[in-house]
């Protein structure tokens, strides 16, 4: 099994007319992602290589059947993108694009979790996710993965996000489905949310974590694991020789309280039992360790 | 006492490239913007006007130094002046003076305040509870975070959901768990509302008074401005871009920005290249790890094009501590050969002194590989892995 794909999903592609979103959504579409529509306001009625453009998410769903959209539209029309997706009801949207506001990541995450309860948001700012051989949404090349698990993958980082698959795919370790979760201020999906969903996946046997510096999600993830989590996890943290960064005011170093260097994170998920690597290569050989010990 | 989970620590500059940090001029003229009470002043980089504002505004002035750090007051960049022979002398000796590596361009003329009581006040995001987060405190014009420190208890939090935003019962509430001089309710109230709106509307991804002060009169008044804004939200502030000349950037991160590359110089003698964030993060890591110092963190982005490696390679270029370049790259959706030919045709065009180590992987890997082949020699090296490649250029740059 995967998580929040597969290749039964049928995915929207709010954004599909533009050059990004056309490249992307038909190359998801050649992976053997359903991607049964696109939205776009004026062209209604016209299509992309067959995919049928409807104006709203609402017509696309109604005609289509699709429970998912992924979002490829400007960082100015995401917040609207987002919040027609969850009133059109669809249950996965996945936020590619970059630069957004935090101010308007920060509005329709809790908009969402207030009056959309069955929506999930992944990103923004992400790569999407991938369930090998199954179905990809976003930017990865599906390629770089070798399906059939045992290994759920959840990461900050889009490039390390690849590595990770790659490295695992050169040691012919299968992947469930990679989730990158995306670094921006608001994500809407976390790596708690990503560790508790494989951890009820019975096809999934191990997790492997890519984190990042700053902020609290991975320590955050490691009280969880340490609390929740039966199945064997490595992590990779990238960020470990960052000089301390500038200081901008006191409210945010105020709360942090040491919090947020790679070193506290590589420390919390350790102390959890997490197997902690130096470099991507490394967190690597400790899953690929795992996975023979299964 | 509302509680708050952990924030975020100060996040190193480059994953904070989106921030733009105002001086408190600027800042000063932001909350201005939002009927935030702030001292009637000028900014200038001239003795002569310096005085002509302080004669305008009437004395005593207070003459600040304009910087992107603190410790203004011990480094002798803010002074008193009571009439116009001190006002001309502070100025004089302010302008150009060194505060931590910051040379004084610009200074501050204000009107003198009377103080009664000094409070602390800001906004941020909480990043773990996904809300927005007030501090305030009746214990301001300190370090706040040693008042965090010794007396958590003074400072009193509240969040706001960001789809309800804040409403003034709410905030009255706030500013009464504060403890602030019963004096300073009402004006408190206006002005947290008004920092709220300032936030909000014009996209900061900080808001910070400290000191918010009470004046032996009944007002309340911002005495500082600390703002950081969001770059992401420029489309709705095209009046932004005037921050961007002030930014704090040595010469290396100005060429880089220029040309759109996520560049943060470091000390070292390692150039770094990488395509995504997390990658060079990781591959300045494996420099350390293997015992060399990097000279930079340079994130090309996505696509690997020549121009985009042009651009990168000129930057390195410019930095005379860089001994050896390390470009670290793992295509993706980007082809190994596409990757190849783009180095390739860069280096026809920028003349490059410092020998270059690559590691290529992913997708159509081999092929690109075979791409460089031919053109391998002492100035151009390939390694098949992140740790070899690193260990070669640490090497090289001894």
């Amino acid at each position: 099994m995967s998580i929040f794909l597969d290749e039964n999903t049928k995915v929207i592609y709010q954004g599909l007319t533009g050059s990004t979103g056309r490249y992307y959504g038909l190359l998801n579409r050649d992976y053997g992602t359903q991607v049964v529509a696109g939205t776009h306001p004026k062209k209604a009625g016209t299509d992309v290589d067959g995919i049928p453009i409807y104006a709203t998410v609402a017509e696309a769903a109604a005609a289509t059947g699709a429970t998912a959209t992924c979002i490829f539209v400007p960082a100015p029309g995401v917040k609207g993108a987002v919040l027609e997706a969850a009133e059109a009801g669809m249950e996965l949207v996945v936020v590619i694009t970059e630069g957004v506001p935090a101010h308007d990541e920060a509005y329709f995450y809790n908009v969402v979790k207030r009056d959309h309860l069955n929506t999930r948001i992944l990103g923004p700012n992400c790569p999407g996710l991938i369930s090998p051989g199954k179905a990809n949404v976003g930017i990865t090349a599906g390629h770089i993965a070798k399906a059939g698990g045992p290994v759920g993958i959840v990461s900050r980082s889009g490039t390390l996000t690849y590595q990770a698959l790659y490295e695992l795919k050169q040691k012919d370790i299968g992947v469930t489905t990679c989730v990158g979760i995306g670094g921006d201020p608001v994500p809407g999906t976390s790596f708690i949310d990503c560790l508790e969903a494989f951890e009820s996946d019975p096809e999934t046997k191990a997790v492997m974590m890519i984190g990042e510096i700053g902020g609290s999600a991975e320590e955050e993830a490691a009280e969880f694991i340490k609390n929740h989590m039966s199945k064997p996890v490595s992590s990779y943290i990238a960020g470990v020789t960052a000089p301390p960064g500038k200081k901008m005011g006191h409210a945010g170093a105020i709360v942090s309280g040491g919090k947020g260097t790679a070193q506290a994170k590589m420390e919390a998920l350790e102390a959890a039992g997490v197997r902690v690597g130096h470099n991507p290569t490394e967190a690597g050989e400790l899953m690929a360790a795992i996975v023979r010990s299964l | 006492m509302i509680s708050v989970g952990e924030l975020r620590a100060d996040e190193p500059r480059w994953v904070q490239s989106d921030a733009m940090d105002l001086l408190e001029y600027q800042g000063k003229q932001f909350f201005a913007q939002y009927g935030i009470p702030v001292s009637d002043g000028e900014a200038t980089g001239d003795v002569e006007e310096a005085v002509a504002i302080a004669n305008r505004v009437g004395y005593p002035v207070v003459v600040k130094a304009q910087v992107h750090t603190g410790g203004r007051g011990k480094a002798g960049g803010v002074k008193l002046a009571e009439n116009e022979v001190e006002a001309r002398e502070h100025a004089g000796n302010i302008l150009g003076l060194d505060i931590k590596g910051h040379i004084v361009k610009t200074i501050w003329v204000e009107k003198a305040s009377d103080i009664a009581e000094e409070y602390y006040a800001s906004f941020t995001l909480d990043r773990s509870a996904k809300q927005y987060l007030g501090m305030l405190s009746a214990e301001g014009g300190v370090e706040i975070e040693t008042v965090a420190e010794e007396n958590p208890d003074a400072i009193a939090k509240i969040h706001v959901n960001p789809a309800e935003g804040l409403s003034e019962a709410q905030c009255r509430q706030w500013v009464v768990a504060a403890n602030l001089n019963p004096d300073a309710t009402e004006g408190a109230v206006d002005i947290l509302m008004k920092l709220y709106e300032a936030y909000v509307q014009g996209d900061a991804d900080l808001v910070e008074i400290n000191p918010l002060i009470l004046k032996p009169t009944g007002e309340v008044h911002a005495l500082d401005a600390k703002v950081s804004l969001d770059s992401n939200a420029d489309f709705r502030h095209p009046d932004y871009e005037q921050y961007d000349a002030t930014q704090p950037r040595d010469e290396r991160e100005t060429a880089a920005h220029e040309k759109g590359l996520q560049y943060v110089g470091l000390e070292g003698t390692v150039g770094v290249i990488a395509n995504g964030a997390g990658l060079a993060m990781s591959t300045v890591d494996v420099v350390n790890q293997v015992g060399g110092k990097p000279a930079n963190f340079l994130d090309v982005g996505g696509g690997a094009n020549a121009d985009m490696f042009a651009d990168a390679m000129n930057v390195i270029n410019n930095d005379p501590s860089v001994k050896s370049i390390f470009i670290n790259i793992f295509g993706g959706i980007t082809r190994g050969e596409e990757v190849a030919n783009g180095i390739l045709e860069a280096m026809e065009r920028v003349s490059i002194d410092a020998p270059i180590v690559i590691r290529l992987d992913g997708t159509n890997a081999d092929e690109g590989r075979a791409i460089l082949e031919p053109r391998l020699n002492d100035k151009l090296m390939m390694e098949p892995t992140m740790l070899e490649a690193a260990r070669r250029a640490v090497e090289l740059a001894e």
